[in-house]
């Protein structure tokens, strides 16, 4: 029978294959000098480097965290290269980019291409860590929404950049978030002004092809007043037998009214079925509900890494701000994941929901960790969370590790959890009634991730069922 | 009803099965005909349950010794899921519970999975919808049951109608029913019973294992079989079970030995 679940869970990764494409890299290892390479070779001006000599000065006294539920060996931080561009690099339109990056795109079934795009989706491209085109720029300019690649961000636009860029996640907030700010190389830029419901979803892919380089983006988001914006983020990279580091950030701020759907669907290399290579995911994601009324709602399908390290958080400011986080996260093999939210209520009225799904197979280990809290003035405060965690098999582990603290007598704070198992008893009894088991897990995996599947965009929806589905089923017949 | 000529749905020789490194069956043999009632008693541990199970499938139980033909075909041959699609029917005693899956989606699946092993037509989810209401309708199962999680949260006797209802949508030539009466108030008993009897054909048979008699009041067997350590020791009609229920187990084993 575990033979039966070992096979449904086997299934190879589909992204694994490396692009020949010329980079221009920069040697390995971190210093002052490598920042301002980093700096000089993007053009910056004087503030933003000197943002990243503030936040590499502070990362020198940090100390990577411990607390998370994962094992790894220590990082050699001076083993990695801290930049990687595909030449050529300036771009002034599509057909200028190189073909083998066109074909790297098409396997991975990114519709960069503005005629093969999927109708309503705007696409920017992070190709190791430099942001290679951006799709329906022109037409997105006519309704004022600013969409681009980071770096194009700090030239055309500094004083959003300026204002923005570190307010939700402070230089020195984090080990990672602090190495991020001092050596982030791209990302995408994001900006939909007062009262603009932007017309198309916004997409960005992201994609690691350098064996030695890390991955370090950045994407900065705003919301003016009554502005909206769908935000869909998809990840993969090639196999290595090396682990690859990737430690993005990402700032979401909604002003009054506004409100910023933030929706992705993880799939890096997870390393082989004995636990080799794959990457590093250490992210730091955070929302500022500035304004009143304001709402920002997290969606996330984790699937790949060898390890994941995430929590999108929302800090809920305004009065009446709303913070939502949706997420499934799978692991399988030699998997782990310490992933969850934390939901910062500070403004009155201001409402939470947590909807947590971890599925853990093979020798995985899959935690949730969220932190509820409520302020002192966040008077009427709510939150409902709701924790639940699926195994397949029986050397898999899953855990919650919930923290709430309030401070607001007036505050409602509900949390619910469960766990339970497709083991052998689920299987017998659908194929007690003519189901076979692969369908049977396919079904209950379904059941399962559905109230977290329904918030993602239908074509996102439809993605991330496939990559279940490849992850979980497989040659049982 | 016990008919001259009728075909034989199942016959069991010498079956013997383990769990483990224990051993549960010994040896039962058993003949079931088109249109029969079995009813199978006994102690607690006798291995009545384990036989149901080793009929269905289950793969935690492994068969040592004998052979069952279903239908005149060999059923170890057939994985747990091709038996339930050639016609056999297990009512669990305890059903499993799954949250997100839908009643309504678990029955259609596994009615369409059934109906296409059989060469017969799928039906849509409005079809099914029909069909699925009909019988609940027969089977006196109020119609939110379809939008429940499977036997999730079900009280004992939700999850057993529900048993029911899968074998009415499936319609299997030999049903076989693991205390289908446990868990069940008088009421709840009498609907389960009459849901049954509403089922049970000439061209169908039933096994119905249970503890104790008084679900034979309401389905009345044509055999009575009682079994302890893994035999079948003794086997009469229905007047069997009013003695057990009179007299308790014991004589019979005693009787035997």
């Amino acid at each position: 029978m575990s033979a039966v679940i070992q096979n449904l869970v086997n299934q190879p990764y589909k992204h694994g294959f490396v692009s020949d494409i010329e980079s221009d890299v920069v040697p390995k290892g971190l210093s002052e000098d490598v920042i301002r390479l980093i700096s000089a070779k993007k053009g910056e001006p004087e503030w933003l480097l000197e943002f990243r000599l503030k936040a590499y000065r502070h990362w020198l006294t940090m100390q990577e965290p411990t607390w998370p539920n994962v094992k790894y060996p220590k990082i050699d931080f001076q083993d990695i290269s801290y930049f990687s561009a595909p030449k050529p690099k300036k771009l002034a339109s599509m057909d200028e980019v190189d073909p083998e990056l066109l074909r790297t795109f098409e396997k991975l079934g990114v519709p960069m291409h503005e005629r093969k795009t999927l109708a309503g989706v705007a696409v920017d491209v992070i190709f190791d860590s430099v942001s290679v085109a951006t799709t329906y720029k022109k037409k997105l300019a006519e309704v004022g929404v600013i969409f681009c690649s980071f770096s194009e961000a700090v030239k055309d636009h500094p004083e959003l950049v300026k204002k923005y860029l570190g307010s939700v996640v402070p230089t020195g907030d984090n080990f990672y978030a602090a190495l991020n700010s001092a050596v982030f190389t791209d990302g995408s830029f994001c900006y939909i002004p007062r009262g603009v419901r932007c017309p198309m979803d916004l997409s960005t892919y992201f994609r690691i092809n350098t064996q030695e380089s890390g991955q370090f983006e950045r994407t900065l988001i705003i919301a003016e007043e009554g502005a909206y914006v769908s935000y869909l983020e998809g990840c993969t990279a090639p196999k290595f037998d090396t682990n690859q580091l990737h430690a993005a950030v990402v700032e979401l701020i909604a002003l009054d009214d506004a409100e910023i759907k933030y929706s992705t669907v993880q799939n890096w290399y997870a390393g082989d079925e004995n636990g080799k290579g794959g990457i590093y995911n250490f992210v730091t994601k955070r929302g500022l509900c500035k304004g009143t009324n304001s709402k920002i709602s997290w969606t996330q399908v984790e699937t790949g890494s060898a390890i994941t390290w995430k929590y999108p958080s929302c800090v809920l400011l305004g009065d009446n701000s709303a913070g939502e986080f949706y997420s499934v996260a799978l692991t399988n093999h030699h998997q782990q994941a310490d992933t969850g939210t934390k939901m910062i209520h500070i403004g009155r009225n201001t409402r939470s929901k947590i909807i947590s799904k971890g599925i853990s197979a093979g020798v995985s280990n899959n935690s949730y960790r969220g932190l509820v809290k409520i302020g002192a003035r966040a008077e009427g405060a709510r939150n409902f969370s709701q924790c639940d965690s699926m195994l397949i098999g029986d050397r898999c582990g899953a855990n919650t590790f919930p923290y709430i603290q309030v401070n607001n007598n007036s505050a409602k704070v509900e949390h619910e959890a469960s766990t339970s198992k497709i083991g052998e008893d689920q299987l017998f009894y659908f194929a007690s009634r003519g189901i076979a088991n692969e369908d049977a897990v396919s079904m209950i995996i379904n059941g399962f991730v559905q109230d977290v599947f329904v918030q993602l965009p239908m074509e996102f929806a439809v993605e991330a069922t496939k990559l279940l589905g490849l992850k979980l089923e497989g040659s049982v017949g | 009803m016990i008919w001259e000529n009728a075909s034989v749905l199942l016959k069991v020789r010498g079956l013997a099965a383990k769990i483990g490194a224990s051993n549960i069956l010994k040896g039962i043999d058993l003949t079931v005909r088109a249109g029969e009632v079995h009813a199978i008693m006994g102690p607690n541990g006798s291995g009545k349950s384990t036989f149901a199970k080793v009929l269905s499938g289950h793969p935690s139980y492994e068969v040592t010794g004998g052979e069952v033909l279903f239908e005149g075909r060999n059923l170890f041959e057939l994985a747990p899921e091709e038996r339930a699609r050639a016609g056999l029917f297990l009512g669990l005693q305890y059903p499993i519970e799954v949250p997100g899956v839908t009643n309504s989606a678990f029955l259609r699946l596994a009615y369409n999975t059934v109906q296409g092993a059989r060469g017969k037509e799928e039906l849509d989810p409005l079809e099914f919808d029909d069909l699925v209401r009909e019988q609940m309708k027969l089977l006196d199962i109020d119609p939110s049951f379809l939008g429940r999680s499977l036997n999730a949260g079900f009280s004992g006797g939700e999850k057993k109608r529900n048993e029911i209802l899968q074998m009415a949508l499936l319609e299997p030539k030999l049903a076989v029913l693991d205390e289908t009466d446990s868990c069940l108030d008088i009421d709840a008993l009498r609907v389960v019973a009459n849901g049954i009897n509403k089922l049970h054909t000439p061209d169908n048979g039933m096994v119905l294992v249970t503890h104790y008699q008084r679900m034979l009041n309401y389905i009345v067997p044509d055999y009575v079989h009682v079994m302890e350590g893994g035999r079948i020791i003794r086997t009469g009609d229905r007047s069997l079970a009013l003695e057990l229920e009179a007299r308790g187990y014991d004589w019979v084993g005693k009787e035997a030995a």
